[in-house]
């Protein structure tokens, strides 16, 4: 019975905004806030207390090979919780930085609009709802990436549309081709038809499945996209883009499909590697050409995004564990360092790293967390991005990918090198910048966004002690690694 | 006399024929369960007839006589009265959405339970909601506010 609340309460949550909101934003604020935390109350719920189980919920009481169900199981649990605790604290972020571009209800409207659809992609277990969800959450983005009214950002959003428009005619042709095959749009029920059907045609939908969620997820052949969406959007947009919304929208529905639907064929387990390695190298050599903090962060997603799809890509225990704590620690720590980007932009007005300096004395908090988030997205031993790296190149090597695990090391290496630059120039630099050089002060609200999520950077590494991963991840794991499992328990719960 | 909008015969005809537009979305949104059409076929003739106005007459005098305030609360009151009609379907049906009205006669107007209640919701948010949208292209301009 909880299930269609994680899409009833935002998407309700979004109407009454636009309802009981007149001038202010303050009515706007509180109802958000409160949507956000009433999800990611249910989230944890459902995580902590029915996590082995797989709970499936027909909506208006069909059955199901008519109903459109949705599919509560360990993943999508654990993609809500991370969806959920990113969009609390970005909306707890926005507060007083949304009101230093312009205060107006319409961006939590928008919001909650971009959660109700990336909920909806997550617990539906319906191949169009899937699109059609996938579609409520792109339109919100793409107003939101536009929000500033500058040029260049109308320019970036409207990029950002034709590109995903593209993506998204792909996937419908898949999902028309997939239908006029099996006759049936719920996932499980296409799993089931598609085993008796010959393997060309898997082949087939996975390269048009590939395409269109890849570009969703911005792989390097198909990532042109994202640096000028990500660095134009305001800074808690680009945290919910990077952080979020590129996984559960690419990530999270090509594991879906690739391992749950098609029963992960080797032929896409060596694309995902191949594209993984591609987005990991290609990326981090665009991104140390990079001046401007925020496409440089926006480059840098491209690259970690590489190496969360060639965990998946290698197939076995170790790289799937690595892939999903990658999942959720680059959700962390890139939203954390997207926030001091829009802190320093806010207190500076600028997003030029040579007009930077020594912000220690300026910005304290803000210079310190980046430290924190430079250092978990470089691998530094207690952080939480030392271990999910560490676990990909253990799983390449395990499995005798000697060539790739080099490319990898190598990848974490040009990592190393753009946050030092990212460090040395942007908030250690020569020129020591003084508190009355400060336009806007930083809130107790974004400070504490940030305090959190450095802190989150640190105690997730808790995760991966034995005993706890056990309760915790591996739940995660054993849907993705036992392949058809999905099927049987989705069509047992019909 | 204003100088927007179309000549003479185009305002002649929109004062007569908005009215049977709107009249013909209606019919189209209440026999969404008996004929072709529904609520977004209706919802879409509703908006094109306020269209038609703001062609003929021009958007000052289309300003005056809707309030376009109002469009955009009932578009947002109809889409959360959809969504309380859905829970309502989970505590009296099998779910989220179920049909838990009397299904009535076949072929008779009221009959077939939520579904013509959903038409007429669905009618009011999709033919207020395209009309604000195209009211909004026509009145913003890139690097202003919006003139309300």
């Amino acid at each position: 019975m909880i299930l269609p609340f994680f899409v009833i309460i935002p998407l309700l949550a979004a109407f009454l905004i636009t309802l009981i909101s007149g001038k202010k934003d303050n009515w706007a604020i509180i109802l958000s806030i409160l949507a956000e935390l009433s999800v990611l109350v249910l989230a944890v719920f459902c995580y902590f207390f029915k996590l082995d189980d797989v709970f499936v919920y027909s909506m208006s009481g069909w059955k199901i090979p008519y109903t459109i169900c949705l599919v509560q199981d360990a993943l999508s649990c654990f993609m809500l919780i991370v969806v959920s605790t990113i969009a609390l604290v970005s909306l707890i972020f926005s507060v007083t930085y949304i009101r230093h571009l312009v205060t107006s209800w319409r961006y939590y409207a928008l919001f909650m609009l971009l959660v109700t659809g990336m909920n909806g992609v997550i617990v539906t277990g319906d191949l169009f709802n899937l699109f059609v969800f996938m579609e409520i959450a792109l339109f919100s983005a793409y107003a939101l990436v536009s929000y500033g009214r500058k040029a260049e950002e109308f320019e970036a959003a409207f990029k950002y549309a034709i590109m995903g428009s593209v993506s998204s005619s792909l996937i419908l042709v898949g999902i028309a081709i997939t239908y006029s095959y099996t006759s049936s749009l719920t996932m499980a029920t296409i799993a089931e038809t598609l085993k008796t059907k010959p393997v060309e045609v898997t082949y087939w939908l996975g390269g048009l499945f590939l395409a269109g969620f890849g570009l969703k997820a911005a792989m390097v052949p198909f990532h042109a996209w994202l640096p000028d969406a990500h660095s134009s959007a305001p800074a808690p947009i680009s945290s919910m883009l990077s952080g979020v919304l590129i996984k559960s929208l690419g990530v999270y529905t090509i594991v879906r499909l690739f391992f749950n639907v098609f029963g992960a064929p080797a032929l896409f387990g060596t694309l995902l590697l191949v594209f993984g390695t591609l987005s990991i190298i290609v990326a981090s050599f665009l991104a140390i050409g990079q001046w401007d903090i925020k496409r440089l962060l926006a480059y840098s997603s491209i690259s970690q995004i590489g190496f969360i799809l060639v965990g998946f890509g290698v197939g076995n225990f170790l790289g799937i564990l690595g892939a999903i704590f990658h999942l959720l620690s680059h959700a962390i720590f890139k939203s954390l360092l997207f926030y001091n980007t829009g802190a320093v932009e806010m207190a500076l007005g600028t997003r030029d790293m040579r007009q930077m300096g020594d912000l220690r004395k300026a910005l304290p908090v803000t210079s310190f967390t980046s430290m924190v988030g430079s250092l978990a997205i470089m691998g530094m031993p207690p952080f939480n991005g030392f271990f999910s790296k560490l676990f990909i190149i253990m799983a390449l090597i395990k499995a005798k990918l000697y060539f790739v695990a080099f490319l990898v090391v190598g990848g974490s290496i040009l990592t190393i090198a753009y946050f030092v630059k990212f460090q040395r120039y942007g908030f250690r630099g020569d020129r020591v910048i003084e508190k009355d050089m400060v336009k806007e002060p930083i809130s107790f609200g974004m400070k504490f966004s940030m305090g959190f999520l450095a802190v989150l950077c640190l105690l997730t590494s808790v995760m991966l002690i034995p005993g706890i991963r056990e309760a915790v991840i591996d739940p995660v794991i054993n849907v993705i690694a036992n392949k058809t499992g999905y099927i049987q328990s989705v069509l047992s719960g019909r | 006399m204003n100088r927007e909008g179309m000549t003479l015969i185009v305002r002649t005809v929109t004062r007569i024929s908005v009215w049977l537009i709107i009249l013909y979305g209606i019919y189209i949104a209440l026999h969404g369960h008996l004929t072709p059409g529904g609520g977004f076929a209706g919802g879409v003739i509703i908006s094109l007839a306020f269209l038609n106005v703001t062609l003929a007459y021009g958007r000052k005098f289309t300003s005056r006589w809707l309030d376009i305030g109002l469009l955009g609360d009932i578009e947002a009151s109809s889409a959360s009265l959809i969504l309380a009609l859905g829970i309502m379907g989970m505590a009296f049906g099998g779910g989220f959405l179920a049909n838990f009205l009397s299904h009535g006669k076949l072929f008779h107007l009221v009959s077939a339970g939520t579904i013509p209640i959903y038409n007429i919701l669905i009618g009011a948010k999709v033919g207020m909601a395209l009309f604000v949208v195209v009211w909004t292209l026509a009145i913003t301009r890139i690097g202003e506010e919006e003139e309300q």
